[in-house]
């Protein structure tokens, strides 16, 4: 690395700071990539990215370098840059910290004009922002940690399709957290012993029942089947409550072509809600979307496939800049984490998944990991949708962590229920009932748990025996993916 | 058939005493409490009728469930619902609503299925308690 030494990224021949013209390659950093004075416009896209540069590679020409790579630059000098107002079109590294406790890694802020990205396209800010830099040899690792998306970028989007106010308002459901499942086996079954499920979760007492991720349409059980005995449940369990009740109809398929009819036909049939994979690309959501708002569906989305590159921390992207870009395309519903359940989910990272979804303005909040003030203007929220290894015995903590507005999935913590699918689904609606019940009255429901739970299971047969058969079920590992440019204390 | 609308319907018929304490909270949070009235349960009928307008400056749990038993009053066999209404930007709906009366009986809802093209089936539902007139449903109570 001699040959390297205190200069940047490039190997070879450098030319002298002065020669910023002239052909060749010169490091990053006297290409106008480093702007240490820049101060970030409002209608600028900005980035915070966690970068661990090769042995040699300074950080500031590595951040450079990460501010080129995304934007404006080629590994040599173009001449052609001459013929642009480049120094608008160039992101700017404007500044670059260390990691606390954490040699080699630092935190590279990027300033992007708005002009470098098409209105209303979550593929083309990301072909930018996660494209070609990822590869980068310069660095062992890169990691997209939050972005700031100005109001003015924010406003050439549609947004959730509905979001949480309409969601509740077309539900008539008020003042508690939404219950939900996912239909278990999530393989194999028939459509007719499908749809049984369905019934017996949504009349037990859930608001939703769910179509799996990888549910689209197999062999055993093909879509357009599976949609009809799903619906005879719903409306069944409809006229048992007289409630509102949906079921997810996953229309996740290989084309367009084939979800736009199953779309078609799930609205149709009637269904409140559809669902769709997160593996189906970022243009093919934004197309769902407007799909769902023009037909009154809400959408729901599953983040199958995140974890390849949400979950390690020095390389990919941070799960709170995927539930942003989501937000943008206009999903209604999205997985965001748990807390207490079988997934990775620090309390407070996760806390700032939840604002991201919900709030209309994120203060910056280095605890919850949230790197930039972001202001949503007026577009809805997503309602986050708690999923994997949860149940009743958990509900104080499920309420305490995070809040009303939210999904909860209670998949095997319903459908595992040893009196039946439907004491499951009420057992989880009486805790809930009674925690929500017992916040109101002003109780400290958190400490309390244990006993406003027994107190309900006294009147609740199921409540009781699903207290029992799960009460001290616990997932205690520690989190691979913890907020760490502050030091806080972190707890379960 | 019991009737799972609103907040609470899972727990037993909250008491005078309980219902006070959710109005309180509902008050400690500045949402304004509002009591509403139906014959007609089914759950897309959106519009129950309104027992006078929102208390908008009633700072007194006392004083909202006295409407509440005002309502009781008027209308025994009548469906009661309570709502607290959060005002603030970016909500602007409905924070909370249980219900707070039911009938003495609950019929429940007729499903009905017509038959369609390529083994779609058109549901219907319908409340067995809407076959008579609004006013006369209900043990023919107002």
């Amino acid at each position: 690395m001699a040959d390297n030494e205190g200069n940047g990224s490039k190997q070879g021949t450098k030319k002298k700071k002065a020669d910023r013209w002239s052909a060749g390659v010169i490091p990053y950093a006297e290409m106008g990539y480093w702007l240490p004075d820049y101060e970030p416009k409002d209608s600028d896209v900005l980035c915070a990215f966690r970068i661990t540069p090769q042995p040699g590679v300074p950080p500031e020409e590595a951040g450079a370098a990460v501010a080129g790579e995304s934007s404006t630059a080629t590994w040599t000098v173009v001449w052609t840059d001459r013929l642009t107002a480049h120094e608008t079109y160039q992101a700017k590294c404007y500044k670059v910290d260390p990691v606390p406790n954490t040699e080699g890694q630092y935190i590279a802020y990027i300033a992007y004009n708005i002009d470098l990205f098409e209105e209303g396209s979550i593929a083309n800010l990301t072909s930018s922002i996660i494209g070609n830099v990822f590869g980068f040899k310069a660095l062992k690792a890169l990691r997209l940690e939050d972005m700031r998306i100005p109001l003015h970028y924010v406003k050439t989007f549609q947004g959730p399709a509905h979001g949480i106010i309409m969601e509740r308002e077309y539900l008539d459901k008020f003042g508690r957290p939404l219950l939900g499942a996912t239909t278990k086996p999530k393989l194999g079954l028939s459509a007719r012993n499908y749809g049984r499920v369905v019934y017996e979760a949504l009349r037990g007492g859930l608001d939703f029942t769910k179509d799996d991720e990888n549910i689209n349409s197999q062999p055993f059980m093909r879509w357009r089947d599976r949609y009809l005995y799903s619906m005879e449940g719903v409306n069944k369990a409809i006229a048992a409550t007289g409630e509102v009740k949906g079921h997810y109809l996953n229309v996740t398929a290989g084309t367009m072509e084939d979800m736009y009819e199953r779309a078609t036909f799930a609205k149709e049939v009637g269904t409140v809600i559809i669902m769709i994979d997160l593996t189906i690309g970022y243009t093919a959501i934004q197309s769902m979307a407007k799909f769902a708002r023009a037909n009154s569906l809400i959408l729901h989305l599953h983040r199958a496939g995140h974890g390849t590159y949400t979950r390690q921390k020095n390389h990919g992207v941070n799960f709170r800049v995927i539930a942003k870009w989501m937000r943008l395309a206009g999903v209604d519903h999205i997985h965001a984490g748990t807390v207490v359940g079988k997934l990775e989910g620090d309390p407070n990272a996760t806390a700032g998944y939840y604002d991201t979804c919900r709030e209309m303005k994120q203060p910056i909040n280095p605890v919850k990991g949230i790197f930039f003030d972001q202001d949503w203007g007026s577009m809805p929220g997503m309602m986050p949708v708690a999923s994997g290894g949860i149940h009743a015995g958990q509900m104080g903590d499920l309420l305490h962590y995070l809040g009303e507005d939210v999904v909860l999935q209670f998949g095997g913590g319903t459908i595992g229920h040893p009196m039946g699918i439907a004491a499951g689904a009420e057992a989880n609606r009486v805790a809930l009932e009674a925690m929500i019940k017992a916040r109101n009255e002003g109780r400290d429901y958190r400490k309390e748990a244990q006993d406003i739970l027994k107190a309900a299971a006294k009147k609740c047969a199921a409540l009781d025996t699903a207290l029992a058969t799960w009460g001290d079920i616990s997932f205690n590992y520690e989190s691979t993916d913890m907020p760490d440019v502050v030091e806080t204390p972190t707890s379960v | 058939m019991r009737i799972t609308q609103g907040t609470f319907s899972f727990l037993p018929d909250l008491t005078d005493a309980e219902i006070t304490a959710q109005i309180q909270y509902a008050l400690d949070n500045k949402w304004p409490c509002s009591v509403e009235f139906t014959d007609d349960p089914h759950p897309r009928n959106v519009y129950w009728d309104m027992w006078g307008l929102p208390m908008f400056d009633l700072a007194d749990a006392a004083g909202v469930l006295a409407e509440v038993n005002a309502c009781r009053k008027a209308k025994p066999e009548h469906y009661i619902r309570l709502n607290a209404y959060n005002a603030n930007y970016g909500k602007q709906t409905v924070a909370l609503s249980f219900i707070v009366q039911r009938p003495s009986d609950e019929p429940g809802f007729r499903l009905d299925r017509q038959d369609a093209h390529d083994r779609t089936i058109h549901y219907t539902l319908h409340p067995y308690a809407a076959d008579a007139p609004p006013g006369r449903r209900y043990n023919g109570q107002q």
